[in-house]
């Protein structure tokens, strides 16, 4: 089973995601939680590496991170899979250890 | 009472992730029971502090924001936000919450306190400050 990387810092501020997407196999998923999910936003300075992560990983964002931040489902970008805490119980499961990157 | 200062609350912190946030708008309230002149400044990620629409019941946690919309009403008179920092977040002033300030003893109001503004603005700001105090 693939991994399951988390990633709960913004893009903007700490390099937990660059460092995330440099050492993430393709095929592994990865779940942006708490502030990490400021990456998920179309139009910020990181939507391109985002959407080539698509290209190698699934990408999952925690929706109730997203609307406490204000951030509305259409300003996620494409084919970003928005999941809620019940979703990510599932990811966990069905994923082989989860790797944080904090 | 010694001399009014220009006091400076300089916000580079998201909300919710960590605590800088709350604990900044704790102190400005704190310190606007002291008389002082006071504003501030959000940049980078300190800006996504004034993002309209918070909805938190989903993290468990308290939507603070909407204390930022009574801080005119606490002596604030000045909320800058560096432009570059919503450019690089995808976010424009419409995405921003408003904040109104109005001034008791000579009715002289403003609909608005939150001014987007560039660098050698924000410089301005910062170097004029008496005092800044960093979240």
């Amino acid at each position: 089973m693939s991994d399951l990387h988390t990633v709960n810092k913004s893009p903007l501020e700490k390099n937990a995601l660059d460092s995330c997407l440099r050492f993430a196999t393709a095929g592994s998923s990865i779940l942006l939680i708490e502030d990490g999910v400021y990456a998920a936003v179309k139009g910020t300075a990181v939507e391109g590496a985002i959407r080539g992560a698509l290209g190698k990983h699934k990408v999952y964002a925690l929706g109730p991170d997203l609307k406490a931040r204000g951030m509305k489902d259409d300003r996620v970008i494409d084919g970003v899979k928005l999941v809620d805490y019940a979703g990510f119980v599932d990811l966990v499961e069905t994923h082989g250890k989860v790797q944080a990157w904090l | 009472m010694s001399e009014i200062k220009n006091f400076l609350y300089l916000n580079r912190r998201a909300p919710y992730g960590t605590i800088y946030a709350w604990e900044s708008l704790e102190v400005v309230l704190i310190g606007a029971a002291f008389d002082q002149k006071v504003s501030l400044l959000f940049a980078d990620d300190g800006v996504y502090q004034l993002v309209k629409g918070q909805d938190t019941p989903g993290i468990q946690m308290k939507n603070f924001s909407a204390t930022y919309r009574t801080l005119g009403d606490y002596g604030v008179r000045y909320m800058y936000v560096d432009r570059k920092s919503l450019q690089d977040r995808g976010l424009t002033e419409d995405d921003l919450m408003q904040v109104a300030w109005e001034d008791m003893e000579s009715d002289d109001a403003v609909d608005n306190i939150v001014e987007v503004i560039d660098s050698a603005k924000a410089a301005e700001v910062l170097a004029g400050a008496d005092v800044v105090f960093s979240f």
